[in-house]
């Protein structure tokens, strides 16, 4: 187990190099900091002065290595729209993304369990099928346009939510939440359900199949012959052997989720990192584009290592069959 | 028997007549691509024309609502295109793009996945391990990241005019890890089977039986996931449009049309969104729906991943 869990955090150093070596190369192509420093009106001469200043006339690995160092000590660099460094900016942006994602998570699972296991147990009821069929059709709505139709449907023709911002916020430690007054929460309730659409489809129909797949197997066969309650198969048996492939999909998942954010914020301007990460798009922004890759490809890198480690305590499969 | 007898008698054409769903996805599916294609011929306007639409023609709505206009069947947009020859035209964009897309991706898959599995060692652990790095990523994120990085790096003009490669381009490289590992899998399978080993005999090279008796035995995944992949590559392509990393508007796609439409949602003008949503549903739908069925009868022990 031990040489398992070295090997895989190997593996996501090795990831990490990877991906700061594309970020920066992203910066040295098409940033230019001493442009976003000074702006025009400074002669050739001194801009000159300041890019030797600043090593930024240094051969390319030299210049790598540097923004290595910097980078482990949490400096990606400042934004020059926000004359701020860019980690202060993703951490001031970061709660409402998580915000969002773990109210989505929350959905998600009050939804998805109930629903597929009734429809795994009951595949022929009315109900399952038109759970099943929402789904089909659910996979195929982008989520923008869920969330575009629950703006017009609650946020202005009933008009019983807002459909913009996160509303009022309280910090506790540095973290601005929205998460504790009534105004955020209501805030908070159009996005998550949208952000949360493109996963219930998907998760339905997993946890259906696998509870499917479970039902079938000779032990459940023969929790029925030996006469249990059908409450206990269903729910102690069957569930729980239902249960690990699902929360081991459901790690990844939040990746994806975490992904569609983006779409979500754009439409909800939900102030988040994805939000940021297209206005410093638009406002050509290379120092926080660069960090955004960085610590977003931190933190999947982060997640997977767990997520495997994890599912390696869980299911000893697959430590030996990663190892050579 | 020639191919096309051997596909009349063929399981598959059975089983699809057979199948309500199968019948109809396809069918819609080959209508709105044959439409597509035909745009330029179907199309009442031509969206690409300036000279053809006139601003003060915008947002009329559709003509069997009040104040619509007789010859703007679906209303138009705010710059004053007739929607749906915009429509008509955007939906090519996409499919182009999203045919593309899946073409390029399938292409680099599968020649990486017949390397890897067919020669193994060091080339299939590093390509390996470059497709599990970028599985660990979604691929929308990639897709998003990549764009914007193109964006900045040609600047906006530059990259409308170049939008349609590099999307293609983009959500390619995005996707083609999926490929590889299928293939991938499938040679695994495949390259200790007789023939192979009695191709290597006679002395056939590599690169012979890789892709002249290997290949053709690794089709049946690669289909199935393509199907998918379409749809796949179509919403991707929607997403990145929406979110102003994709087509501009001068040169609609479904996904810029939906974004050029949202600011106007709330004032009133719900057509210039919806209706190209609609369509973008239906297409990805039928594409679904179509690929679900293909799954089903093929039925490949497809590669989890």
């Amino acid at each position: 187990m031990f040489a398992f869990i070295v090997r895989r955090i190997i593996q996501s150093i090795l990831v990490m190099l990877v991906i700061s070596f594309v970020g920066f190369s992203v910066q040295h192509s098409i940033g230019d900091p001493v442009r976003d420093m000074v702006g025009i009106r400074v002669s050739a001469a001194d801009r000159e002065a300041l890019r030797d200043k600043l090593g930024l006339n240094d051969p390319f690995w030299i210049q790598y290595v540097r923004f290595l160092k910097n980078a482990l000590h949490g400096d990606l660099g400042t934004s020059y729209f926000h004359s701020k460094p860019t980690m202060d900016v993703i951490l001031s942006k970061a709660p409402a993304t998580l915000e969002l994602v773990f109210g989505s998570s929350i959905i998600i699972l009050v939804f998805t369990f109930p629903l597929g296991i009734y429809s795994a147990l009951k595949p022929r009821s009315w109900l399952s099928r038109f759970v099943m069929g929402a789904s089909t059709v659910g996979v195929a709505v982008p989520v923008f346009l869920t969330a575009i139709a629950l703006i017009y449907v609650f946020g202005v023709e009933l008009n019983w939510l807002p459909a913009y911002g996160r509303g009022e916020t309280v910090n506790v430690w540095g973290w601005d939440s929205g998460m504790l007054t009534l105004d955020g929460i209501k805030h908070l309730i159009l996005p998550s359900v949208a952000l949360s659409s493109i996963m219930l489809p998907l998760y339905i129909r997993l946890i259906r199949s696998e509870m499917m797949e479970v039902l079938e197997t000779e032990y459940i066969k023969f929790a029925w012959a030996k006469g249990l309650h059908r409450s206990r198969i269903w729910f102690v048996h069957a569930f729980k052997n239902t249960l690990l492939p699902v929360v081991t999909v459901f790690g990844v998942e939040i990746g994806i989720l975490f992904a569609f954010t983006l779409l979500t914020e754009t439409v909800f301007q939900w102030q988040g990192m994805g939000f940021m990460f297209l206005e410093a798009v638009e406002r050509s922004d290379t120092a926080l584009l660069v960090a955004y890759l960085m610590v977003v490809g931190g933190m999947f890198v982060v997640i997977n290592t767990l997520v495997d480690i994890v599912y390696g305590f869980i299911n000893p499969m697959v430590r030996i069959a990663g190892a050579k | 028997m020639n191919a096309w007898q051997r596909f009349r008698s063929s399981y598959l054409l059975y089983s699809f007549k057979r199948d309500p769903v199968a019948v109809l996805s396809f069918s819609v599916f080959f209508f709105l691509v044959t439409v597509a294609f035909l745009a330029p011929v179907i199309a009442p306007y031509n969206p690409y024309d300036t000279t053809a639409f006139d601003i003060l023609d915008g947002e009329i709505p559709p003509s069997w609502m009040e104040g619509g206009e007789k010859h703007f069947w679906l209303g138009t947009d705010i710059q004053g295109r007739d929607l749906y020859s915009t429509m008509l035209y955007g939906l090519r964009t996409s499919v182009i793009i999203g045919l593309g897309a899946v073409i390029f991706q399938s292409i680099v898959g599968i020649v990486i996945g017949m390397m890897s599995g067919y020669l193994g060692g060091r080339v299939d652990s590093f390509f390996m391990r470059v497709a599990d790095i970028q599985f660990s990523i979604p691929y929308l994120i990639v897709a998003i990241i990549a764009s914007a990085v193109f964006q900045l790096a040609f600047g906006v003009g530059r990259f409308e005019q170049l939008a349609m490669p590099l999307l293609i381009l983009i959500i390619g490289m995005s996707e083609w890890p999926k490929y590889a590992r299928t293939v991938r899998a499938s040679v695994l399978g495949e390259k200790n089977k007789e023939y192979v080993e009695a191709a290597r005999v006679i002395g056939l090279n590599s690169r012979l039986i890789m892709f002249r008796h290997i290949l053709p035995n690794t089709m049946t995944p690669v289909l199935v996931i393509s199907t998918i992949q379409v749809a796949q590559a179509v919403m991707s392509e929607a997403a990145l449009s929406f979110l102003g990393l994709g087509m501009p508007i001068t040169k609609p796609s479904l996904g810029s049309l939906i974004n050029a439409g949202f600011e106007y949602v709330f004032s009133g003008s719900w057509w210039i969104t919806f209706f190209p949503g609609l369509l973008l549903v239906i297409f990805t739908l039928v594409i679904i729906l179509f690929g679900d069925w293909l799954r089903d009868v093929l039925n490949p022990k497809l590669y989890k991943g």
